[in-house]
């Protein structure tokens, strides 16, 4: 199976969460993943879509969140995209992380565990203000 | 569809345990939060947090676990986990967890942990 393209649109709403990962999951699965690999690739998906939702959106919910879907034989390679004002920028690197969670401190764990969950994170932010992370996960 | 979480508090002589089910993300943190502060305010401080029927969890409610234990240990007080399936334990695994928090298999050894009168 090839390059099979699926693409949701929907609204900056938390209460929409559920409908990601299930889209998400169900992807997955069809795509060749195990329901720990699938739960991994849905939980990495909810952590992008609430970092638009907190912080690029500011919270705001009459805007959308598109999320795009591929996968081939090998891979299933996940886009999202939003319009709002960029990503959480904390440090997210492992030693950052260790600190806060020593020091007890939340914030940053949701980059965190999408860079955990996938195999690759890549942001970033075109010339016309579109934000996006695209995240690859592998069928070993 | 379900897109909720159920929470419940039993309250014994040492332990308050918070009964968390459904779905913990970034849409039912505020009520899980909500229910942490309630049981603090009442100056309960050894929790334990029952995650048998819990189906999901992000980074969200792991938040508001990492955001409130500091005030209960100050208080002489824990948050202990029980109840843990190998989905939701591989969240709390890959964040590091286990290496901050005492999380125990079953509801009684979580209560014993607090000291025998329970």
């Amino acid at each position: 199976m090839s390059n099979s393209d699926f693409i949701l649109k929907i609204p900056t709403q938390s209460t929409n969460l559920k409908i990601i990962r299930d889209f998400i999951t169900d992807i997955a699965v069809k795509a060749g993943f195990d329901e720990s690999s699938s739960c991994d690739i849905a939980l990495a998906v909810d952590e992008a879509c609430t970092n638009v939702i907190k912080h690029a959106y500011r919270g705001g919910d009459d805007k959308e969140i598109t999320v795009n879907v591929r996968y081939d034989s090998d891979k299933i390679v996940i886009s999202i995209s939003d319009t709002g004002s960029g990503f959480e920028s904390e440090p997210d690197d492992e030693e950052a992380i260790r600190n806060r969670l020593n020091k007890l401190q939340r914030g940053g764990l949701g980059i965190h565990l999408m860079k955990k969950a996938m195999d690759e994170v890549v942001f970033d932010r075109d010339v016309d203000s579109m934000n996006s992370v695209k995240m690859t996960k592998y069928l070993h | 569809m379900q897109t909720d979480i159920t929470l419940k508090i039993d309250e014994k002589n040492r332990t308050s345990t918070l009964y968390v089910g459904g779905y913990l993300d970034a849409h039912t943190a505020s009520k899980f939060e909500s229910k942490i502060q309630e049981i603090i305010k009442s100056e309960k401080y050894n929790i334990i947090l029952n995650f048998t029927e819990l189906e999901y969890i992000s980074s969200a409610g792991l938040g508001v676990i990492m955001g409130n234990i500091e005030d209960i240990r100050n208080h002489d007080g824990d948050i202990k986990l029980t109840g843990m399936s190998d989905k939701i334990f591989r969240v709390f695994d890959l964040v590091g967890f286990p290496s901050l928090y005492e999380i125990y298999k079953t509801q009684e050894e979580a209560e014993s942990s607090f000291g025998s009168e329970s």
